[in-house]
């Protein structure tokens, strides 16, 4: 009876103790239940609770909600500890402002081994880790082989700038509506402005209009006459103003254009937003980086896309952080990428890419010299949404090539 | 006899406290706070993160006058509330004027023009871009069967706004007509009949006595739609989201893009502080000239 007593005090006092420090993480997400990546996100929280006794509550919210409402969040008592960030300059005004936590002595080396670099890199705030990387991705031209080869485009002739303003003419003559574009988001017209920068102005340039300004040097004003040229030939679908980036990605799987201009997450979201849901085979879609300019500073194999990742919060717990390396590991990376989710970054989880297109992007970036995070993220909330709004703008063929590069440039000013 | 006096005065006035208490908590902590906190607030440059740090004076006003897109916000309010005082409340009222007596019918039209007062103004939006909609919405349906391209109304920068304030009118019309309906029944029968024992009819009992008793509700349902017209954002927000290539802002989804969604707080808190100037001018304005006999007679 002794014995029983005992046993019953130590289990008590063993339960009372894991109670104790058991603790509740909350992670803020954007990704919805039918997300690709939403299951295994999942699974990492029930291995996580089974295994550590910490309880995880997932939170969701919707893109445009999370980006209004994270500063009030992070303000709060509510703050969450670990939630989705774009890297560059919003993560960098929420580091300034001691909102992220240095989490480097929880991070060891041998984790971060494990992970690309670069990708690693990208979350890191003078000299302190404030993050972990979870994937990779690239803008490029997405086209539909059928319409193109109805159109006698031979894509791989597509080199430099002017051949793609010639397969545009090409696809216009045959009745066919050459580019699909969603402009009311405005982020999706912004890729191809930033795109022509990075040809013309190559890596050199951007660091030195993001460290001293010259957001107006001729060589941007270039790029924003190369997409006039492109807008004089009426590319783009009719009411493409009002088109959202769901009914962009819709068209095109609907092949109701020859051509469009997204990131890697064009291959699922054009099945899923197409009317019958499944979009284009893949046998009838191929894709093409960005051609060179003529005259521009650039190289060729410079890419534009995303390093996105997760930060953590001012107040997250080491067991914050251990959840996130459980999360950011080969095993699930690797099931994520055989999924098609997502291109990982834990080095060896991309052998793991059946998927042809994200197969290719995955090389495009480790052949890349340059990889370009999304301006409008780079260059934090404010000069951001200010380039997005001025590449539509120069779309709807209302401003100038240096009304637009000058809208920039003041923005920047303001925020110095 | 004086202690008398003055008991009774303290014990109006402590009455008159206890009364206004609740009250004026409510207001301080959720109008005057926030708009001086707001007013505190613009004179920075201030993402939103931390504590703001770096005073800049009136820059943040200055730039507010010079931007382009905040100018054409004014406009664009303007345009709404004209439309609303010169289109919006003539047709409530002619319509008002039609169903108000207890004819066959009266109560089932009422019912449908009132109807589209009960939508959210965030649904009402929704459903309008789908109607507006050149693929698939009920303008394509119309033009199609037709034989003609349907337009994309809310994509073409010269239609935009006109859309936003069909939508306006077709929204807010209904509860003004409920307005002018609850005034107008308020009239006295004895009146009517008198006037109708006169020889008057429809048109001269509506013009000679009906608007006329009708004025102070007028005065109150302008008043009303000015204010609205001033505050609108949730039908533009899905309807445009203020593009194209922002000309149909108003100057709250103004706020909301130029201000929130950048992070620029300190600006953002002086375009709030502008919007809330122009409100309490036009209300104290109204107030002071139209409405000041109404509120005489009242008091």
């Amino acid at each position: 009876m002794k014995s029983f007593y005992r046993i019953l005090s130590s289990f008590i006092v063993l339960v009372a103790f894991n109670t104790a420090n058991a603790e509740s993480i909350k992670w803020l997400h954007l990704f919805g239940e039918d997300s690709s990546q939403y299951p295994n996100m999942v699974r990492a929280v029930e291995e996580f609770e089974a295994k550590t006794g910490h309880t995880v509550v997932l939170q969701y919210l919707e893109n445009e909600s999370f980006k209004a409402k994270l500063p009030t969040m992070l303000q709060s008592n509510d703050r969450p500890d670990i939630f989705y960030s774009w890297g560059g300059g919003v993560m960098y005004d929420q580091a300034r402002a001691g909102f992220l936590r240095d989490v480097s002595s929880v991070v060891p080396d041998s984790y971060l081994d494990t992970v690309s670099a670069a990708a690693a890199d990208a979350f890191t705030f003078e000299g302190q880790r404030v993050g972990l990387p979870l994937q990779v991705s690239q803008v490029a031209w997405w086209y539909n082989k059928d319409l193109m080869s109805q159109a006698g485009i031979d894509v791989s002739q597509i080199k430099m700038w002017d051949d793609l303003l010639d397969a545009v003419k090409q696809i216009k003559a045959a009745g066919i509506t050459p580019i699909c574009m969603g402009g009311k988001d405005k982020w999706p017209v912004h890729f191809v402005w930033t795109h022509l920068h990075i040809r013309n102005g190559g890596k050199g340039l951007f660091l030195e209009s993001l460290n001293n300004g010259g957001w107006d040097r001729p060589e941007y004003i270039r790029s924003g006459e190369q997409m006039l040229e492109l807008v004089e030939l009426e590319p783009f679908q009719k009411g493409w103003l009002a088109a959202t980036w769901p009914d962009q990605a819709g068209f095109f799987g609907d092949g109701k254009c020859a051509m469009a201009f997204m990131g890697n997450w064009m291959y699922g979201a054009q099945a899923s937003n197409s009317a019958s849901g499944e979009g284009l085979a893949d046998a009838n879609m191929g894709m093409f980086n960005m051609p060179m300019t003529s005259g521009g500073i650039g190289d060729s194999g410079d890419t534009l896309g995303g390093i996105n990742g997760w930060l953590f919060s001012s107040t997250a717990s080491d067991a914050a952080v251990e959840l996130m390396m459980h999360y950011v590991s080969l095993d699930i990376q690797k099931e994520d990428a055989s999924n098609g989710a997502y291109i990982p970054i834990v080095k060896g989880a991309d052998g793991s890419l059946t998927n042809p297109f994200l197969q290719q992007v995955a090389k495009n970036i480790s052949n890349s010299e340059y990889h370009q995070i999304f301006y409008d993220q780079f260059l934090g909330a404010d000069i951001g949404r200010v380039v997005n709004d001025v590449s539509t703008d120069l779309a709807a063929g209302i401003i100038s090539a240096e009304e637009a590069t000058q809208a920039v440039q003041e923005a920047w000013e303001f925020n110095q | 006899m004086r202690s008398l006096k003055s008991q009774a005065l303290l014990s109006r006035y402590s009455t008159l406290i206890i009364f206004l208490i609740p009250a004026l908590t409510v207001f301080t902590l959720f109008v005057v706070l926030p708009i001086g906190e707001a007013a505190y607030y613009s004179f920075f440059r201030w993402n939103g993160y931390g504590d703001p740090e770096k005073y800049v004076g009136f820059k943040n006003y200055a730039y507010l006058f010079k931007n382009r897109v905040f100018i054409m916000s004014l406009k664009n309010n303007f345009y709404i509330i004209a439309v609303s005082l010169l289109v919006q409340l003539p047709f409530a009222l002619l319509i008002a004027l039609m169903i108000s007596d207890k004819i066959k019918g009266a109560t089932f039209f009422r019912t449908i023009f009132f109807l589209p007062y009960i939508l959210a103004e965030i649904v009402t939006g929704l459903i309008w871009a789908y109607i507006y909609d050149g693929n698939y919405g009920l303008v394509a349906t119309v033009w199609e069967f037709f034989g003609a391209e349907a337009p994309f109304i809310i994509a073409d920068k010269d239609w935009a706004l006109v859309a936003i304030l069909i939508v306006v009118f077709w929204k807010f019309f209904g509860i003004h007509m409920m307005i002018y309906i609850a005034g107008l029944q308020a009239i006295s029968k004895e009146v009517l009949e008198a006037a109708k024992v006169d020889g008057a009819g429809p048109i001269t009992t509506a013009f000679r006595i009906k608007i006329p008793m009708l004025i102070p509700t007028i005065k109150l349902s302008v008043f009303l739609s000015l204010l609205g017209s001033l505050q609108l954002f949730d039908i533009i927000m899905p309807l445009t989201g203020g593009g194209p290539s922002n000309v149909t802002h108003s100057m709250v989804t103004y706020l909301y893009y130029f201000g929130v969604m950048r992070m620029k707080i300190g600006f953002g808190s002086a375009v709030g502080v502008v919007i809330f100037l122009i409100c309490v001018f036009i209300a104290i304005g109204y107030q002071r000239t139209l409405m000041r006999d109404d509120n005489e007679n009242k008091f």
